[in-house]
């Protein structure tokens, strides 16, 4: 099993904007690598660049924050896992925002990181509360899928599944799907294909 | 029994068990794997001490990273040439087969698995890319995933998944001159939206799909993900059937009539119940152009640019934002936008019948002068038969380069690539920012003949012009 993850609780960073893709969020050279270790030196390299230091992620607010509040539709687009792990290799511990494409959300919670959905209004709030007060602590709740902060508490939308696995701490796959046993190879052999 | 649906059908197969939260359990019948997203994969394994449950059932090959000029090893880039060296030795440690280089099976790995027979009907197929949807030409169910599931693969042959809810996406009549699958796909994104698929499959159908070759359903069922959706299909037919016969890895003789049969089969049910029905007019659909960041910003060539006023408020931010990464004008036609770069490849676009639309367009002239074009072969077969039909020298003759296969500037991690703001037509899946290697570079998607008519005028242009 592994480490059931009930709540996250830090700081936030607010990045605005629709549909950003895994693609910005780690640009294709750099997954030229065979171990995910350096992968967060380059997370939004390319916006980071163009932004010249405007980018969120430069402001001196973003450094220790622990949860990123996104627009909709984020990590659309490759399934390179190597995103989340950028991501998570600069401190983030969970995700809040419009929406998620699903690789990207398999992807977390493969890794322990929680993605949380607000609706529309509470997520303006909640991205302009942060970005006025970036020293508050909000806090992510997956038991009473409620995200807290200055501004108020609000109800967030999770995938069931996706929580489930990781209040129970079964978010490592891998472990869950062996235990299954033997009913592994039984369906194998059922198939009218090898 | 209750009418079902291909996916119910497949599903049910492959199905281990279901968990309390709602998850399948589910088998993969077939998992491919790549050079980028696996060797942390097989690293994880070796921290879990594990071994690859059923290595028959993965087959690897080597397609983002390698160069389409030289493949000399060792490569001359040492960061690919050390990828490509733990993707041959995690497979021969593993026994798993590698399409290597050289053995006239090597490929874009949506290319080769289809192309050899790997991928077949009623197959559940993953890959740690998202673009695996394009199986789904063949009524597989196949999605993409990431290196954590590649691991959870390799170690139980089983991923965990929620069953998508279904919508059917017809369309009818049939398609209008210079307009093919790369068009149906496009005007089905821009119609949907790139969000508009999450939480779907979508099983394609109608006379337009029924009427297309292979080739032309795993264009539309590639960029299924550009569309949101996890997967994408179509139905097993005769096509389909046709298609896979004398394929070096489908079953011969009398086993292949049996298989084609069960096939056939798998065809969703009349009566089968979908979450969401949509159709599509083929005689609407244009030849179109991407001119935004995300494949839904497209238009067909013989409109102007939209308004951002035209759109609802909540996508106006990411249109003005389009349309400053692009510098394109509102209001203004795309039809005449400058290129610098032409791109014809990529596994949406790069096979057999997609080169020799490409030619037959080259062939009524040269590129124009101040734009680098370049053709990148799907595959090693694809290249070979290329070469047995003379296309490479139609290409080369009007000013077209011609290269080895592999992913290239589709996503640029190999030494293709866009240089500054350069605009360019390419025949690939995504637009995004900075896609194409140069972080400011502007990628114009459309068909390969589409591609090719911009590359002799210099420009885009309307390939019913040329045809
Ligand atoms: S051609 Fe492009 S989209 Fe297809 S697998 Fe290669 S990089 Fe991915």
């Amino acid at each position: 099993m592994a480490e059931p993850i009930e709540q996250v609780e830090g700081r936030g960073c607010v990045l605005r904007g629709d549909d950003i893709d895994t693609d910005r969020i780690i640009p294709a050279r750099y997954l030229r690598c065979v171990t995910f270790e350096d992968v967060g030196e380059h997370a939004f390299e390319d916006d980071r660049e163009q932004a010249k230091g405007d980018h969120p992620l430069d402001q001196e607010s973003a450094e220790g924050a622990e949860i990123l509040v996104v627009g909709r539709n984020f990590g659309c687009g490759s399934s390179r896992e190597h995103a989340p792990q950028a991501l998570m290799r600069r401190g983030f511990r969970a995700f809040v925002g419009g929406s998620f494409a699903e690789i990207f959300l398999g992807n977390c919670t493969a890794l322990g990181l929680p993605c949380a959905t607000l609706e529309a209004g509470d997520l303006a709030r909640v991205m302009d509360a942060v970005e006025a007060d970036p020293d508050q602590i909000l806090t992510l709740d997956l038991a009473t899928r409620t995200l807290q902060c200055r501004a108020g508490r609000f109800k967030v939308g999770m995938k069931p599944g996706a929580r489930d696995q990781l209040l129970e701490g079964s978010w490592h796959a891998t472990r869950v799907l062996l235990e299954a046993g033997e009913a592994i190879e039984a369906c194998a052999s059922r198939l009218p294909y090898v | 029994m209750a009418a079902r649906s291909l996916l119910d059908k497949v599903w049910e197969a492959h199905t281990v068990r279901e968990l309390d939260n709602g998850e399948t359990q589910l088998f993969v019948g077939l998992h491919l794997i790549h050079e980028v997203t696996s060797p942390q994969a097989f690293a994880m394994l070796e921290e879990m001490d594990l071994p690859v449950r059923f290595p028959s059932r993965t087959v690897a090959t080597v397609d983002h990273i390698i160069p389409t000029h030289s493949r000399a090893r060792p490569l001359q880039d040492a960061l690919a040439e050390e990828m490509m060296q733990a993707l041959e030795e995690n497979c021969a440690r593993s026994g798993i087969r590698l399409l290597e280089p050289g053995s006239g099976r090597q490929g874009i790995v949506h290319v080769v698995g289809p192309e050899l027979g790997f991928t077949q009907p009623g197959m559940t197929i993953a890959c740690g890319d998202s673009h695996t949807s394009t199986h789904g030409a063949f009524g597989a169910v196949a999605v993409g995933i990431g290196t954590s599931q590649v691991r959870d693969v390799l170690a139980t042959q089983c991923i965990l998944m929620a069953r998508p809810q279904l919508r059917r996406i017809e369309v009818q009549g049939s398609l209008g001159p210079g307009t093919y699958a790369k068009d149906v796909i496009l005007a089905i994104i821009r119609r949907l939206g790139v969000k508009g698929g999450v939480g779907f499959a979508y099983e394609y159908a109608g006379d337009v799909i029924d009427a297309m070759s292979m080739e032309e359903r795993l264009t539309v069922c590639n960029m299924s993900i550009e569309a949101g959706a996890r997967c994408g299909y179509v139905n097993p037919d005769v096509t389909t059937v046709d298609y896979l016969r004398g394929r070096e890895e489908v079953p011969r003789g009398e086993a292949f009539d049996t298989a084609a049969r069960d096939w056939l089969e798998l065809s969703s049910d009349p009566e089968a119940r979908y979450d969401d029905r949509v159709e599509l007019s083929g005689a609407d659909i244009a030849p179109s152009v991407s001119w935004g960041i995300n494949p839904g910003q497209n238009l067909g060539v013989d409109e102007q640019l939209p308004r951002v006023a035209e759109f609802p408020d909540d996508e106006q931010p990411s249109v003005e934002e389009a349309y400053g990464y692009m510098g394109l004008q509102p209001g203004a036609a795309i039809a005449g936008t400058p290129i610098d770069v032409a791109f014809i490849g990529s596994c949406t676009n790069g096979r057999i019948s997609d080169l020799r639309e490409a030619a037959r367009v080259a062939q009524q002239g040269s590129v124009a002068s101040g734009v680098r074009a370049l053709v990148v072969p799907g595959s090693e077969a694809v290249a070979r038969q290329a070469e047995e039909e003379g296309l490479p020298e139609v290409f080369r003759q009007a000013g077209f380069e011609w290269r080895e296969p592999g992913c290239s500037m589709c996503l640029a991690m190999n030494p293709d690539k866009l240089v500054g703001r350069e605009f360019c037509a390419s025949s690939s899946n995504r637009n995004f920012k900075g896609r194409q290697g140069s972080p400011t570079g502007r990628t114009l998607l459309m068909s390969p003949a589409m591609v090719a008519a911009a590359a002799l005028q210099g420009a885009v242009r309307d390939v019913r012009e040329v045809l």
